[in-house]
């Protein structure tokens, strides 16, 4: 019987998956039969989700970022354009919003994380899309782009919700880009930029928290931690407001950028056994198998495990997926091990970006990458820049139809890290 | 790394004032902590987030966040807030010995 493979999500991680799945069939049958491939997603828009941060500032425009998702896949690999029901794990079948049902011998959940506006309170009541904005959504960044454009002078407020979010260094990134901006409009003195986050720190692990706090401060960005946004109060007059913490702490705005928080897919939370609470998927952090079931895996943003919600994660993660599918189908033991591996530029603005490359284990640490000689890491430089700049033909041209680049593999690679030497810290102590 | 002695028991803490080793916890431990926090007295409610948070931690490998917290331990966040003023997940989660939250990577 021919072998059925039902992908849900087309974007980054189920159309990498489908075509790296559909190579290795066409060359090697399984028990002497081919593989059908199923990729379902409810629209055909795949979008570039790196390049929104680019679209508040005028740097790119929607059209730039988005192309067919059916044009990322494999002419043989079937695309369904549908919202999904429900899975039913028991029965291995999927229930489409279409009415379709596809039975399925192994399931990829690739659905990724959305932003969850209703979670705060306020969020998108008077002002939404006016004063307050979120870029992570094409309307959003379209949108705050015509805001900056017309904005004169004030507080601008940078404010993520709550954590998991999607590229956590993003919102950071928005600060930088936006003290950038101001300045070459030259009226940056006018401008108040404040970054407002739940984390302790500018970023989760301690080494670039630092580093990353510092360029804050030496670009003027003031910094509020530890923030949990309760709820969005606007003013009478509708042109400023307040983000109020739920420790009673007050952050007012002129202009607010808002990340949401996030949750996996409406339809996890429909699936029987599928998802946590806040519907992401429990995976295991090695194999990407999931924990509903030995034959549904899962990859990216939609899952639970401890990496960052990154495309470079995704991609990394890509690899070991497929080779556990394949492990999988032919009744061998998973043996690919994900290992946490994230890498991403930083843009600092004026044309520079930093580098960071990190796994489950390793903090971002500073040397080079991938090896001795490379690209900086955890130091702002150009060569960073345009690295980030080419990254979306690589994305388009090279990681979607699943191409392995020479020299960068899933595993984090160490050669040309700083690593700490345990000897060393010893010392310090003494 | 240092070492504290609450409830006549030495227990092990990190840089950040959290326990090293969960297991060294004991209910005698938390009122000690909880005092030293500025909470007198731990009521019923302080007791259900505080088992909460370490049943998530023994499960999952990380103490839940303010939202996950708010949503799943049946105490809403503006009512984690008046119990643990200083932030709930960073002070139930010291006051339950476990690891700060890890939050997100």
């Amino acid at each position: 019987m021919t072998k059925k493979i039902v992908i849900l999500g087309g974007g980054t991680g189920g159309t990498l998956v489908a075509n790296r799945l559909h190579r290795h069939f066409k060359h090697h049958r399984l028990d002497g039969e081919a593989v059908d491939i199923t990729v379902v997603d409810r629209d055909d828009h795949h979008m570039y989700q790196p390049g929104l941060l680019f679209v508040p500032f005028g740097l790119a425009q929607h059209s730039e970022i988005v192309r067919p998702r059916k044009a990322q896949l494999h002419k043989d690999i079937e695309f369904v354009e549908s919202g999904i029901d429900r899975v039913d794990h028991h029965g291995d079948t999927v229930y489409l919003e279409n009415g379709r049902e596809l039975a399925y011998d192994v399931l990829v959940i690739a659905t990724g994380a959305q932003l969850a506006f209703d979670e705060t309170e306020g969020l998108t009541g008077p002002g939404w899309n006016e004063r307050v904005f979120t870029f992570y959504d094409i309307t959003g960044a379209t949108g705050l782009a015509a805001a900056l454009e017309e904005f004169e002078g004030g507080r601008l407020v940078v404010n993520v919700v709550d954590m998991p979010i999607k590229c956590p260094v993003a919102p950071l990134e928005f600060c930088f880009l936006a003290d950038w901006y101001f300045t070459e409009r030259g009226i940056r003195d006018k401008v108040e930029i404040v970054y407002a986050t739940p984390l302790d720190g500018a970023f989760t692990k301690p080494t670039a928290s630092a580093k990353l706090s510092a360029l804050l401060e030496e670009k003027g960005i003031h910094l509020v931690t530890e923030f949990n946004t309760g709820s969005v109060e606007m003013d009478d007059d509708l042109q400023s407001g307040k983000l109020v913490g739920y420790d009673g702490r007050e952050v007012p705005f002129d202009l607010a950028a808002v990340i949401p928080m996030h949750s996996g897919a409406d339809y996890v939370g429909r699936s029987e056994g599928l998802g946590d609470d806040l519907n992401f998927v429990p995976t295991n952090k090695a194999t990407l198998q999931t924990m509903a079931k030995e034959n549904i895996f899962a990859i990216g943003d939609a899952t639970n495990v401890p990496a960052s919600k990154a495309g470079s994660v995704t991609h990394f993660e890509g690899e070991v997926l497929v080779d556990n599918i394949i492990r999988f189908l032919e009744h061998r033991e998973l043996e690919s091990t994900f290992d946490g591996h994230a890498n991403c530029f930083i843009e600092t603005g004026f044309g520079k970006a930093l580098l960071i490359d990190f796994n489950y284990e390793t903090e971002p640490l500073p040397g080079h990458f991938p090896a001795a000689v490379g690209m900086p890491l955890l130091k702002e430089s150009r060569m960073n820049h345009l690295g980030k700049l080419m990254f979306q033909w690589f994305y388009w041209h090279a990681l979607l139809p699943g191409r392995d680049v020479p020299g960068i593999g899933a595993d984090m690679p160490k050669a040309g890290k700083q690593l700490p030497n345990p000897n060393k810290e010893e010392e310090a102590k003494v | 790394m240092s070492t504290a002695t609450y409830a006549g028991v030495a227990v092990e803490l990190n840089d950040e004032g959290f326990f090293v080793d969960p297991n060294q916890w004991t209910r005698d431990i938390a009122v000690e902590l909880a005092k030293a926090d500025g909470i007198d007295q731990l009521t019923d409610q302080h007791w259900t987030v505080l088992e909460f948070m370490r049943k998530e931690y023994f499960e999952k490998g990380t103490g839940p966040t303010v939202r996950v917290l708010g949503k799943t331990s049946g105490v809403s966040v503006k009512d984690l807030y008046l119990l643990f003023p200083k932030g709930p997940a960073k002070m139930a989660a010291r006051i339950a010995g476990i690891p700060k939250p890890k939050g997100c990577i």
